[in-house]
């Protein structure tokens, strides 16, 4: 009996953890918390709207996820789609990136083979959610790589919740983007992890990451020109090694043969333009080895040094010739727009309205930057300046990826969301290392004063020691305080964090909420209401026009044939829809009967305010339908410069055809209280042409709050 | 206004003077028919028919049953037809349901077909007795134009005669017909025939011979929206752990005249009484009471204007389209809601269970075309049988739902054609043993044991490699 505690409390003390075991289990709860937090705090969509595909591009990508599921792989990669740019046509399979959708299906294989009877579009709305929740864990390798396992766990709880991705990857975003960012940030992490260990493994892993992002997302351009620019750096700085050569080669020339198996990639890895800054890289690459080589070969430096000028001119003049030849003959395509519009973002506006028109391609403003970072917008020098302090390979990766992103960032809105890892990465360097040397102060000093204590002033010590030990009131007192100061900041962001997601990116923008006169929610779901009657109620065969914004939408939840989408692969098309809407209504029906269309869709914000809708996109459409067409002039439809749609508008603004079906019957419709019949609230004005009369056009549907308008294209008069 | 057509369906007073052969079973020779009343409703989309037939036995034999006689056109639209007669004396009458079977009789008469009642008592020599008949019609109104401009009111055609069909020689009938406003553009005349509000009254007519048959033609307004559910597929989910999961899937459709032309909201929302005055704005589905967690959505995601109104004895939802039906167009949407199980699964004495639920559309005024009802009883259920008050297809599938190893037994039944009389309650019976409850949480917890397990193994081999 009497050895029984004993032997208790040693089975206590065996159970109890040692400090290692300890942290790695505060650790593994804190990465676990994390992992779960950056999927909740994205449901906010969910729970204030419901289960469903937000805004334009996630429809695509649901339709087509769809398809893969009921007709599988082989069928969606031959697909071709006959219910989008009506006539032409579009080659699905060969025209988009499959990673999203491959994902999400075999996902919902995994599930269906678990018995779990889940609908693929449960399984969709939830990818961007479950992919953030894999990138906090990639951020935590990554910054373990990078600086140490602190600094990761705090990379891991700022991505979970930084507003810059989680306005791309809340539930319901099906996008490119939500599972990209995790692809991206893994193959930079396995590459920093090649180039650190030299490893063939870890390359061979970067090159599949690679291969995942290239599926994914068009994005990757950006991995195979800032890995060469790294490279270049490195070898710039002297940084050239083995592992480096190893890194970069078997994962370039991997990661090339997997990207060319997707078919909207194929050759272009080898032949555009903007894949030839990493094939440049490659050849330098072998130059160095071999100059190495010849280096150790060659015990003369005088003669090495010789050998070296004649082997880079010539080098870099066959490389020069080779580029030039390409570019001549035609071989390597010059860059492509968008990429323009990225190093010179005047480019776009000049030259394609197109790219321009979309809102996402805009400059970014400060506010959104402020928005989208928060605290990190100042953490992040402040990170840099550690990682300048403490310069290795993968800090000098990571500098680099920040200061690029940021750049890109600059240019386009929507690259926030590139630079939103890099840009958490290097905070967390900053948070991590300052608290971190906060608390060894506050500790450290502890210890002095004890042993001081102990020991008394009996030891003889260094002068600098005591001038230390002098300051030591001040500088724990300090500590204390920058500890609560930055502990007060990181909670500042969480907060805002959270607000952000449930106030403005949870959105789905198909539904559209608003606060009525009692401060009830409203609802207007005309977008739906306006696509489920296409659905039900026109014939299988009828064709839709409208502007491009709205055609995934209608082929994926209307089920009908539009003539432009959001895939803008032929402005064009494009511009012959503007230059019809644009149009006087007897000039527009020759274009609309010439391209077969049944049914024209407008989206028409003044009743309820929606300022987003046709009228306020119009400058757009007459922009692109002139740049094509001459015949439309943009200062036909100004007054001094400016959009009207009041009595003071131009003539010709007044009686096209977007006008008309916009503003048809719209004169009779009180919209507010003490105003005139025909407000347009979304403009604040009284319209200028209150007589609308359409000839060859008829109102087909008008959705409850008018959002969405649906006109029938009568059939020819008879010639007698 | 009233302005009887003598002359578009010229056809007059058409009498099938029928031969009778002499071997038609004797039944028919000897019943007569002394008195009949028919009022037809057609004030909605489902014609009602209530039938009052005083039956007289003029044969030397007793006889129990009594014929009813259609016309093969109405036979297709007839979605039911119940007798009752009234048994007892002066206060004390109590209505009793009578059995009604389709049956074939020899020679019919221009395909008639024909409906047997049977009595509980045979009629004997000389007695008489009187039989209520409530038959219903779906689809037996053609709109007519069959086009109509949002403006516009629907008209509809009904087609009858102003006699009734009938094997038996008929003493003395009188048709009343009730039309849901005072629109009537015209009714044919057989005399004597008059209208007076919304009633039209043909007859009395006296001593007509077995199958005399005159046609009429009435042309009334009728804006009563035509509700008309296509398919109708309703899946009824056991789960023993106390929930029964209901899913209904609706194609609806407007089934009366066709909308042309314009729709315009301008006119639908100022002036809704003169606009769009036969569309179908919202239908109310009449649920069980304790109802709860209803959901009304379509392919395209959920549909939010709908209300529901719940109390001790019915639950109530009120639901509108995406957007207004007129004639012709179509919408198809989801309801499902959630029972608390107790009130529908009971135990039989001989250790069986049998759910209790009814059958038809939750929806009121509606006709369905056809509907599917599917019972998924929980895994590892055995004989299912099922007792349905009417003649339905009966099937049985497999569905796999969440954890499902050897999958569910569904029992599948069919029906073409219901009306809302048709909800009364239907029985699946089934044996299960309660320890099948258990099987999916184990699956569950074992799962997750052995990815700790897991977890634990590749810790310690992780920890053994550093070492």
């Amino acid at each position: 009996m009497a050895t029984m505690p004993a032997s208790a409390s040693d089975l206590l003390k065996s159970f109890k953890l040692k400090t290692k075991q300890q942290e790695l289990l505060i650790r593994v709860s804190i990465l676990c918390l994390v992992y779960i937090l950056a999927f909740i705090t994205r449901l906010f969509s969910v729970l204030r709207y419901e289960s469903m595909i937000h805004e334009f591009d996630p429809y695509f990508n649901y339709r087509t996820t769809l398809y893969l599921t009921e007709n599988g792989f082989y069928d969606f990669w031959n697909w071709f789609d006959y219910e989008s740019w009506y006539p032409l046509g579009r080659i699905v399979g060969g025209t988009l990136y499959p990673g999203l959708m491959v994902t999400a299906v075999l996902i919902y294989r995994i599930l269906r083979f678990l018995r779990f009877a889940v609908h693929i579009r449960e399984v969709c709305v939830l990818t961007a959610p479950f992919f953030a929740s894999n990138t906090t864990l990639v951020a935590y390798f990554f910054g373990k790589e990078i600086w140490d396992s602190g600094a990761g766990l705090v990379a891991a709880i700022l991505i979970a919740v930084c507003p810059g991705y989680i306005s791309r990857s809340v539930a319901g975003s099906y996008d490119n983007e939500g599972v990209a960012i995790f692809a991206l940030l893994f193959t930079f992490y396995v590459f920093v992890k090649a180039v650190n260990t030299g490893s063939l493994a870890w390359s061979l892993a970067s090159a599949f990451g690679y291969f995942y992002m290239v599926s994914a997302w068009g994005g990757y351009v950006f991995i195979i020109n800032l890995i060469p620019l790294y490279v270049l750096v490195l070898l710039i700085t002297g940084r050239y090694s083995m592992r480096l050569y190893v890194a970069y080669n078997c994962m370039y020339i991997l990661g090339m043969l997997l990207a060319m198996q997707i078919r909207f990639v194929g050759f272009q890895h080898v032949q555009s333009g903007e894949h030839m800054a990493a094939m440049g890289v490659f050849f330098l690459m072998q130059v160095f080895y071999f100059l190495d080589w010849v280096k150790h070969m060659l015990s003369d430096t005088k003669l090495f040094q010789a050998f070296l000028r004649i082997t880079v001119t010539s080098a870099v003049a066959v490389g020069g010739i080779a580029l030039g030849l390409g570019m001549v003959s035609g071989y390597i395509s010059p860059w492509t727009g968008r990429f323009y519009s990225l190093l010179d973002p005047t480019y776009a506006k000049d030259h394609i309205p197109i790219i321009a028109s979309v809102s996402e391609h805009q400059p970014t403003a400060w506010s959104s930057f402020m928005f989208d970072f928060h605290i990190l917008l100042f953490l992040f020098p402040a990170g840099l300046y550690f990682c300048f302090k403490r310069l290795s390979d993968a800090t000098i990766f990571i500098v680099m990826y920040g200061l690029t992103s940021m750049y890109f960032a600059g240019v386009m809105v929507r690259l926030i969301l590139v630079a939103t890892p890099a840009v958490c990465l290097i905070s967390a360097i900053a948070v991590s290392t300052t608290v971190k040397n906060l608390t060894v102060l506050l500790r450290s000093k502890n210890k002095v004063v004890q042993t001081g204590s102990t020991k008394g002033s009996g030891g003889s010590k260094s002068s600098s020691k005591a001038l230390l030990d002098q300051s030591q009131p001040f500088q724990k007192n300090g500590a204390i305080a920058l500890l609560f100061g930055a502990f007060y900041l990181l909670s500042r962001y969480a907060t805002h964090c959270t607000w952000v997601t449930s106030e403005a990116y949870s959105s789905p923008s198909i539904v559209l909420a608003a606060r009525g006169a009692h401060g009830n929610r409203v609802i207007f779901d005309d977008y739906r209401e306006a696509y489920f009657w296409l659905r039900q109620n026109t014939p299988q065969d009828a064709k839709v026009m409208s502007w491009w914004d709205y055609g995934y939408q209608i082929t994926a939840m209307g089920n009908r044939t539009v003539i432009v989408d959001n895939n803008t692969w032929n402005n064009t098309h494009i511009a012959t829809v503007g230059r019809a809407m644009s149009s006087y209504e007897d000039e527009a029906i020759e274009i609309i009967r010439s391209l077969d269309v049944d049914y024209v869709l407008v989206v028409f914000g003044g009743v309820t305010g929606y300022s987003s809708d046709d009228i306020n996109k119009f400058l757009w459409m007459v922009r692109i339908g002139g740049g094509v067409f001459p015949v439309i002039k943009e200062p036909d439809y100004l007054v001094n410069g400016e959009y009207r749609v009041d009595k003071g508008a131009a003539p010709k603004m007044l009686n096209c055809l977007m006008y008309k079906l916009c503003y048809y019957r719209f004169g009779e419709m009180m919209t507010e209280y003490g105003k005139p019949p025909g407000y347009d609230r979304a403009r604040g004005v009284e319209i200028g042409n209150k007589d609308v009369k359409l000839e060859h056009l008829e109102e087909a549907f008008t959705t409850s709050n008018w959002i969405v308008r649906i006109y029938r294209v009568k059939p020819a008069n008879n010639r007698w | 206004m009233e302005a009887p057509i003598r002359a578009r369906e010229a056809l007059g007073f058409i009498l099938f003077s029928l031969l009778f052969s002499i071997c038609r079973s004797s039944s028919l020779n000897h019943l007569l028919i002394s008195n009949a009343e028919r009022r037809i409703d057609l004030s909605s989309h489902i014609v009602k028919v209530y039938l009052t037939l005083k039956v007289e036995n003029a044969g030397s034999t007793p006889t129990s049953e009594v014929f009813l006689s259609f016309p093969p056109t109405q036979v297709d639209h007839l979605a039911t037809v119940e007798a009752l007669v009234t048994k007892g004396k002066r206060k004390k009458t109590t209505l009793v349901r009578l059995d009604v079977k389709p049956t074939e009789l020899p020679d019919a008469p221009n395909d008639a077909k024909y409906f047997a009642i049977y009595l509980e008592n045979p009629l004997k020599s000389g007695e008489s007795t009187t039989l209520e008949v409530l038959y219903l019609l779906t689809h037996s109104q053609e709109p007519f134009p069959a086009e109509i401009a949002q403006s516009e009111s629907q008209l509809v055609y009904y087609r009858d005669s102003a006699l009734i069909l009938s094997p038996y020689h008929i003493k003395q009938q009188t048709t009343f017909i009730k039309t849901p406003s005072t629109k009537v553009e015209s009714f044919t005349r057989v005399e004597p025939s008059n209208r007076a509000g919304t009633e039209i009254k043909y007859g009395p007519y006296e001593d007509h011979p077995p199958y005399s048959f005159s046609p009429i033609l009435i042309h009334f307004e009728n804006n009563s929206p035509f509700a008309v559910v296509e398919e109708l597929v309703r899946e009824v989910e056991i789960s023993h752990w106390g929930n029964l999961q209901v899913t209904e899937q609706y194609t609806l459709v407007h089934a009366g005249a066709r909308h042309k032309g314009v729709f315009s909201r301008v006119d639908f929302q100022s002036r809704p009484t003169l606009n769009g005055a036969s569309s179908l704005r919202y239908l109310l589905a009449r649920l069980p009471p304790r109802v709860h967690s209803v959901y009304y959505r379509d392919e395209i995601g959920n549909i939010s204007s709908s209300h529901l109104r719940t109390d001790s004895r019915k639950s109530e939802l009120e639901i509108e389209p995406r957007y207004p039906l007129f004639g012709g167009w179509k919408a198809t949407f989801v309801i499902g809601y959630g029972l608390p199980l107790q009130d529908f699964l009971f135990e039989t004495s001989d250790d069986r269970r049998y759910l209790n639920f009814t059958f038809g559309c939750p929806l009121l005024e509606t006709v369905v075309d056809k509907l599917t009802i599917k019972v998924v009883l929980p895994e590892g259920s055995k004989d299912p049988s099922a007792v349905v008050p009417f003649p339905v297809e009966q099937h049985l599938e497999t569905k796999y739902s969440y954890l499902d190893v050897v999958g569910r037994t569904v029992v599948v039944m069919e029906k073409k054609n219901l009306v809302p009389t048709h909800n009364s309650h239907f029985q699946v019976y089934y044996t299960f043993k309660p320890i099948f409850m258990l099987a999916e949480p184990l699956m569950l917890a074992s799962a997750f044991f052995l990815f700790f397990v897991a977890c634990v193994a590749y810790l310690h081999i992780d920890l053994s490699i550093r070492k």
